[in-house]
């Protein structure tokens, strides 16, 4: 399956040319940009690992560029995702976010359903992939 | 006035009547004086930072001064009554009459005027609107002088709002509790309104969420019918919701209506909302602002995001010339404290010109709104910190219009295409994902530079050409337009807008 988190994941998967467009854009919002990456997408994982810290005194997109290759290349084979952070007042939150790297094969999720009272049930969403220890949950090789 | 006599006086009046009678024995003789005498037309009067200011658009009954009209405004919506009463002497009157201080002739419109009122902080309960509705709007609108009567604007000082809580979620909050940034939020109202069986309905729940779209919703009418009781619908469109969240490993919602005949069965059925596990409820205008400010406070004790259904608002804020401005429905609505609110599509299929929705929209989401006669907003409005409300664009709008939509109203608003989604000719999945497309490449589009006003139809066509969702929606919708001339239009552009 294909996660559909981030904006832009309905788009067929962005070049490197529309990812630097669009570090552009937060540049000139005047947005800080991060990359964080992670192998538990569990869409109420709110805390992926930091690539480094939000890059707040970089004005330009290139800076931004090497660290999402770097991170790419230290992280194959996981979720990773560009963060755009406004520290403005009444906003002080990220204001964009968007996936620039996913694992070759990604095995989606699990339903459980727990019949509580009633006709209630309690849901549980279950990653297949975080059923395996963290740095075993993606084979280059699998699935396809 | 033709409706006001006279007792016989020992000593005149001032002739003009206008002025504001000063000596306290002609003030308080039995008997009947002008408004404006009284002492609720001050042209004088300099408006305090801790009063509230009101906009009244009033028209007066041939015959009858602006000046006394404003006065009686002021009067009626304060402490006056018809007559002169001995009681004012045992309170600090002038403090509690409101003034009427400016009035202006509406431009291009005959007979037409804007009057100005400040009133003390202290005729207000804190942190209530049922208060604050009771005492503007609870009186002065039925008063006979006056043909028609509207409520354009109010402002309300930080003193005044710091004793609200405001919105239970906010816009920051609500996009990071659902991971979301950067793009408009989509939902889709289920359709047919009525007549769908719980089961049915979860069907189309889960088709549209998981082709795509973030939010699906109740619509206003939609509390507990024979077709359909509300539990069954809340437990059916909860596993609707947490079957697309599997299959999409996002967050999603539904909106579950909580409107009920009586307070006390609104929050059970909250309670079983937050029981099954939703994020958002909904409620409709028409519950009340006293059921309003409950249920806000019930929703952040809760977690539980908020969503406004404007329902029944269209009967007191169409009409230029009497009822409510929408825009002060808003700010009562960020102060009982709701998350979401309907506040116009602009091109859709109801009723709303662009200018004065973005009005609405800035009122929604500003931490500080500008005067901007333009948009309809008269006063500079500081929310104190109050938490930013999300508009909701709902009726009538399709994916061919995806470019106007951003365009007119930014990231920060929930675009709602219920018929377009559901009516889409290869079924809702195909709706959602043609939706979902046009809005992401919308977005690509607009922040690589281009202009979207202009290139919109184009960027929708270049995304249909790999999306066969989407170029099914733009050959099915593509030429649908409601062009309408607006009822309600600002004064201050220089001819009302057909869309």
């Amino acid at each position: 399956m294909r996660i559909t988190q981030g904006t832009f994941s309905f788009l067929p998967d962005l070049t490197d040319a529309q990812i630097t467009a669009q570090v552009e854009y937060c540049l000139r919002q005047g947005y800080a940009v991060s990359v964080e990456f992670t192998d538990d997408p569990h869409p109420r994982n709110t805390y992926w690992d930091m690539w480094g810290l939000p890059m707040f005194d970089l004005a330009d997109a290139a800076g931004v560029m090497a660290e999402i290759k770097a991170c790419r290349v230290a992280h194959p084979n996981t979720y990773v995702r560009v963060n755009a952070f406004d520290s403005t007042r009444g906003w002080e939150t990220v204001r964009l976010s968007f996936l620039v790297q996913r694992p070759a094969h990604e095995p989606g999720f699990r339903l459980d359903r727990t019949e509580a009272e009633g006709r209630t049930i309690r849901y549980g969403v279950r990653s297949y992939a975080a059923d395996r220890p963290p740095g075993a949950r993606y084979s280059p090789d699998e699935g396809v | 006035m033709s409706a006001h006599t006279r007792t016989a006086r020992a000593n005149p009046l001032p002739k003009d009547p206008f002025t504001k009678v000063r000596d306290s024995k002609q003030r308080y003789r039995a008997g009947v004086l002008k408004y404006a005498q009284m002492g609720y037309w001050d042209a004088d009067y300099e408006p305090k930072d801790t009063d509230i200011l009101v906009l009244f658009r009033v028209t007066p009954q041939d015959g009858v001064d602006p000046i006394e009209a404003a006065a009686a405004v002021a009067g009626e919506s304060s402490t006056a009554t018809w007559t002169v009463v001995w009681t004012d002497r045992l309170t600090a009157c002038d403090t509690y009459r409101a003034k009427a201080y400016r009035v202006d002739p509406v431009p291009g419109q005959a007979g037409q005027y804007f009057c100005w009122v400040a009133y003390d902080l202290d005729l207000f309960e804190e942190g209530s609107v049922a208060n604050l509705t009771a005492s503007i709007i609870g009186n002065c609108f039925g008063f006979k002088p006056l043909k028609a009567c509207r409520l354009e604007d109010m402002r309300l000082p930080v003193a005044y709002v710091k004793t609200f809580r405001g919105p239970p979620t906010g816009i920051v909050v609500e996009r990071e509790r659902l991971d979301k940034f950067g793009r408009p939020l989509l939902g889709a109202t289920v359709k047919p309104k009525l007549g769908l069986s719980g089961k049915n309905y979860g069907r189309v729940v889960y088709e549209a969420l998981k082709g795509g779209l973030d939010f699906t919703k109740d619509d206003e009418n939609i509390n507990s019918q024979p077709f359909m009781h509300w539990r069954d619908r809340f437990l059916y469109c909860m596993e609707a919701v947490n079957h697309a969240i599997a299959d999409s490993g996002e967050v999603k919602g539904h909106y579950l209506n909580v409107t009920a005949a009586t307070m006390e069965d609104m929050y059970a059925r909250a309670e079983f909302a937050r029981e099954v596990g939703s994020v958002i409820i909904m409620v409709d205008l028409i519950i009340g602002w006293t059921a309003i400010q409950s249920i806000s406070r019930w929703a952040r004790e809760n977690d539980m995001i908020l969503h406004m259904h404007r329902a029944g608002h269209g009967t007191y804020t169409r009409q230029k010339n009497h009822g409510i401005s929408f825009r002060v429905i808003a700010k009562w609505l960020r102060l009982a404290g709701v998350d979401h609110v309907h506040a116009g599509t602009a091109v859709g299929k109801l009723e709303g010109d662009p200018m004065i929705v973005q009005g609405y929209y800035n009122i929604c989401r500003e931490m500080k709104c500008p005067v901007d006669l333009p948009r309809g907003i008269f006063f500079e409005q500081d929310w104190a910190g109050l938490r930013r409300v999300m508009p909701v664009a709902s009726g009538g709008i399709h994916a061919g219009q995806m470019h106007q939509l951003l365009d007119l109203f930014g990231d920060d608003v929930v675009l709602q295409f219920g018929g377009g989604t559901i009516g889409h000719p290869m079924g809702i999945q195909a709706g959602a994902i043609a939706n979902r497309v046009a809005l992401e490449a919308m977005v690509l589009a607009r922040n690589e530079g281009r202009d979207i006003r202009a290139e919109g139809p184009d960027i929708l066509g270049d995304a249909a050409r790999w999306c066969q969702p989407l170029r099914a929606a733009l050959d099915t919708w593509g030429e649908v337009t409601f062009e309408y001339t607006s009822t309600d239009t600002s004064d201050f552009v220089a001819t009302a807008v057909a869309v």
